[in-house]
């Protein structure tokens, strides 16, 4: 095995390990906003909610397209054809 | 392992490869051209059952457009609508054992992708007119004209990769837990599977909607006090 594999399979665990980071404090974040929310204003729960989702589906997009990013270092990687 | 980035061939009719996705799209587009139809050709001022079942569905459709774009949803209703269901029931088409949903592939969401594309530009011209709508791109000021080719080019890859990364991640670990732990394991990452299913048929929609209107009301002549006057009247 050559450095180019070796080095993709270590990018490949970084990108999803680091890159899970950051939209899990996100995410974290935006549902306990949304909790306060509901908390004080009952009433508007299921637009808060439909929100909620909406931009957590949004963080959550950061952290896949690191796994697209790994899926494509280990699957189809330019350097290893 | 299958890299999840390839897809199988089934057959082949002349120099066109067939792969199991096509397949499952096509059934999937069958299935619900032929219920709508059958369900909607006997429609009565009183509602069976099934129109109200229907119905339901349709109103819920119209309030959501409504409450996320404040756009009336008569022209709306046929795209998003037919967008939101194909890509639900595509979802959830993984629960029949032995199919793959058709949007785990790059190309089933990449051309999802290119008709909101497309749709965005069809409404913001039929909106504003050719004129109206290339106005659209130097909306604050004309130092924004790449930026804004750029963002309607990036936003619907995002939209893209987003519906791909999802579901794909899904079938992939799925069969990452079977592969390693057996066959019942993987059950409750399947009902996580979809929830998500579920959420990122609605995204799209909401995001083809969003777009869309963003157009429309960018290139329409005076929609600004329109839209004031509508929601005065709304509160």
């Amino acid at each position: 095995m050559d450095y180019a594999a070796i080095a993709s399979i270590f990018c490949a665990a970084f990108a999803v390990s680091f890159g899970a980071i950051g939209p899990a404090l996100a995410e974290g974040r935006a549902v306990a906003a949304a909790m306060d929310a509901i908390a004080r204003q009952p009433d508007a729960a299921n637009t808060i909610s439909r929100t909620l989702f909406v931009g957590l589906a949004m963080i959550e997009t950061t952290a896949i397209y690191c796994l697209v990013i790994a899926l494509l270092l280990l699957f189809a990687n330019p350097l290893l054809a | 392992m299958n890299s999840p980035l390839d897809s199988t061939v089934l057959f082949q009719i002349g120099p066109v490869q067939i792969t199991q996705a096509i397949v499952t799209t096509w059934a999937i587009m069958a299935i619900l051209v032929i219920g709508a139809f059958l369900l909607t050709r006997r429609l009565d001022l009183r509602p069976t059952r099934r129109q109200a079942a229907l119905e339901l569905m349709v109103t819920t459709l119209d309030t959501q457009i409504t409450e996320t774009t404040g756009a009336a949803p008569a022209p709306y209703r046929g795209f998003i609508g037919t967008l939101f269901l194909f890509i639900l029931v595509a979802n959830w088409s993984s629960l029949v054992p032995g199919i793959d949903p058709p949007t785990a592939q790059l190309e089933t969401d990449a051309a999802l992708a290119v008709l909101v594309f497309l749709s965005v530009i069809w409404f913001g011209i039929r909106a504003g007119g050719v004129g109206g709508w290339l106005k659209t791109f130097a909306a604050p000021n004309p130092v924004m004209i790449p930026l804004n080719i750029l963002q309607s080019l990036t936003r619907v890859f995002s939209m893209f990769v987003r519906l791909f990364g999802n579901v794909m991640s899904g079938v992939f670990v799925i069969g990452i837990v079977a592969s390693l732990a057996g066959l019942l394991v993987p059950i409750p990452l399947m009902a996580l599977d979809l929830l998500t299913g579920l959420v990122q048929a609605y995204i799209f929609a909401v995001l083809a909607m969003v777009f869309i209107t963003s157009a429309v009301e960018d290139g329409a002549p005076n929609s600004a006090k329109t839209d004031l006057t509508l929601k005065k009247k709304d509160t």
